[in-house]
């Protein structure tokens, strides 16, 4: 519980992430013509969620890691907050940069609390510093640091060895996190509910956030600025979930979203972003036939059981309520839940799933907030289609076209050319 | 894991029914004066402890050779000799070992050294190839975990990559010890001492009884040896692997 609570006061509200600046980055491999990224200046603002989409070989993942110079470009100058870490030392450069790759990459023979401390023993930490820091941040991927700071991650499922690195990634607070296909190897129910807590934390921490997909909804749900890179890193478009959505600027970036684009404003609006109901609650141990005439007096269906943190562990309706004498405890996985930064399309599959009509939803650390229904949804949709786009400017985003040359030395040249 | 420490202990167990056997018979047989002479136990003791030594000595340098090598075949420079090298060391192994042994004896003397050398050459093989597969094994994706989150190459190598190999390598170096310990019987051939002197003896005077204690004395060494690997190979196998 006081862990708990000292992370939450450490949490500052403003901004802690930096903003990068690529700049006419480009990287050609030797012996291949075709530059994998070519001269692609692009600005990832402080703070925000940047998608990079993509098909397979279009050059979004040799782009995310010259960020942190796991590939080194080529040419160009990668800045990140101000400063050129183009010729820095790649080593202590990551230090400082968050990475996330697909199923966690923790290192098997280590234990959860090694894996996560990595990071803060290279930069030199006390030990008791870093074992206070992996039980916070065990805490803020919504894992019990007693249950399983001395797992090995064998013993976890996949969507808990994601949190797991996840939690690697923040270990020494950078403000930067890079992350390579994070939830490509999860259950698509087990991949929202690690969308919803990324989202979470990341309100809580506010980093800066660079992340390849080639899951174009899990980029509009997540983004807060999606770049759609074609062959060779050649931005297409980058703009915001909503505009992309409503004006493709290419047939490509047509055909990369799909049909259906009007049904994906269903992945637009998020569930704190509708009036949700209040939830009748209960804690385990209480008397159910009090419980009964509560749920009866106030009209509802069911009443939400909730543990010491204010998380559900389950619903209960009346009949449910009729059978039990006193209210128990135990946690029921069957229950439809959704976190408040999940979109209404995540919500209704939920509903769906569960055949219910309703969803309970969870915030931060996963503390009921309240409840969503099926009509709520439905509202939603229809005030969303009428709705104008807000204002916005996006943020810069150019190849120089160094794609069209054929030879190395005349790539770096016309590169270097058409810049001014 | 229970069952494998079953097998473990049978093993040991059989080695020492084995032995016990054997020296029954030894004390209860018939023996000629010849016979009891060459298998006085203080002798016996000298050679087995002969034996050892050449073993662990050339066990030794097998391992400071052959675990750098496989790191250095595993980088990204070096990679492509892997296979050629491999090549050279599988000719050590396939070579017949008494040929080697006569051979570097007529080039490099007679002796104890020469015997540990071709011992070397003999057995470098499989702690080589076993270093190079238990680090190519090892999940590309991890080494990358590893570089991202910033650890240097030479912290992934010993943190993340040796420890991962470390089962694979070690039941290498067991392989290399049993034919160590097998094969050092050929070092009597050209002076170098060793359990080996009581099979030629046995051979070479008729005494059926010092062959028979001699092969039976390296065979349950070999198979000690081998048990011995096999603990180590269970202790050192990093947590969280199985």
């Amino acid at each position: 519980m006081s862990e708990n609570k000292i992370s939450e006061n450490a949490v500052a509200q403003n901004i802690t992430g930096a903003s990068i600046m690529l700049e006419e980055v480009t990287k050609t491999y030797p012996g291949q013509k075709k530059s994998a990224v070519g001269g692609l200046t692009l600005e990832i603002p402080a703070g925000s969620i940047v998608m990079f989409v993509g098909p397979s070989g279009c050059g979004k993942t040799t782009t995310l890691k010259m960020i942190n110079r796991l590939i080194e470009p080529t040419s160009g100058k990668i800045v990140i907050d101000g400063e050129d870490v183009t010729d820095m030392n790649g080593d202590e450069l990551r230090r400082r940069i968050g990475y996330v790759i697909q199923a966690g990459g923790l290192f098997p023979h280590m234990t959860v609390a090694a894996n996560i401390a990595m990071v803060p023993k290279m930069l030199g930490w006390p030990k008791d510093k870093i074992s206070a820091r992996v039980d916070e941040l065990l805490e803020l991927v919504s894992l019990d640091p007693d249950l399983y700071r001395n797992r090995f991650p064998k013993k976890l499922s996949g969507g808990q060895q994601q949190r797991v690195g996840v939690a690697r990634a923040l270990a020494a607070d950078p403000p930067v996190l890079l992350m390579d296909e994070p939830f490509g190897a999860v259950d698509p129910i087990t991949r929202q509910r690690l969308q919803d807590e990324l989202l979470n934390i990341q309100s809580e921490v506010q980093k800066t956030i660079v992340c390849v997909t080639h899951d174009f909804d899990e980029a509009v749900k997540l983004g807060d600025w999606i770049a759609i890179f074609n062959e060779g890193a050649q931005l297409e478009q980058y703009d915001s979930p909503e505009r992309i959505l409503a004006n493709p600027a290419s047939e490509f970036v047509e055909n990369f979203i799909g049909s259906g684009a009007g049904l994906k404003q269903l992945t637009l609006t998020r569930v704190n972003e509708v009036e949700l109901e209040d939830a009748l609650t209960t804690t385990p141990g209480k008397n159910a036939s009090d419980v009964l005439s509560q749920l009866q007096g106030a009209g509802r269906k069911y009443a939400v059981v909730l543990d010491s943190r204010g998380r559900p562990l389950r619903r209960l309706d009346r009949r449910q309520l009729s059978r039990a004498q006193i209210i128990e405890g135990t946690y029921d996985e069957n229950m439809p839940v959704v976190g408040e930064q999940a979109t209404l399309n995540d919500a209704l599959d939920t509903m769906l799933v569960a055949s219910s009509e309703s969803a309970l939803v969870t915030g931060r650390r996963d503390v009921l907030t309240g409840v969503i229904t099926v009509q709520t949804v439905m509202e939603a949709i229809a005030a969303a289609n009428n709705a104008e786009d807000a204002d916005h400017e996006a943020p810069v985003g150019l190849n120089s076209g160094a794609i069209n040359v054929v030879d190395i030395d005349g790539a770096a040249a016309g590169q270097g050319g058409e810049s001014a | 894991m229970r069952s494998e420490t079953r097998s473990l202990i049978w093993q040991i167990a059989g080695i020492a029914a084995a032995f016990a056997i054997l020296v029954g018979w030894l004390v209860t047989a018939d023996l000629t004066e010849t016979e009891r002479q060459t298998l006085d136990p203080a002798t016996i003791w000298g050679y087995t402890l002969d034996h050892l030594k050449i073993t662990v000595i050339a066990a030794v340098i097998v391992l400071l050779i052959a675990i750098p090598l496989g790191v250095l075949l595993t980088r990204p420079g070096l990679r492509k000799a892997a296979p050629a090298v491999r090549a050279i060391a599988n000719f050590g192994q396939a070579a017949p070992a008494i040929g080697v042994i006569v051979l570097l004896a007529f080039w490099l003397g007679f002796g104890p050294k020469t015997a540990i050398i071709s011992l070397v050459i003999y057995a470098i093989l499989p702690v080589l190839s076993n270093t190079i597969v238990g680090l190519q094994q090892v999940d590309a994706r991890l080494v990358e975990a590893g570089r991202g989150i910033g650890m240097s190459q030479m912290a992934v190598l010993f943190k993340v990559e040796l420890p991962l190999a470390v089962p694979v390598m070690l039941s290498g170096i067991r392989t290399a010890l049993v034919l160590l310990v097998g094969t050092a019987t050929l070092a009597t051939f050209i002076n170098g001492g060793g359990l080996g002197i009581l099979i030629t003896t046995g051979v070479n005077l008729n005494l059926n009884v010092v062959l028979i204690a001699g092969s039976l004395l390296v065979a349950l060494l070999a198979l000690t040896v081998d048990w011995l690997g096999r603990v180590v190979e269970q202790v050192a196998r990093p947590r969280g692997l199985s």
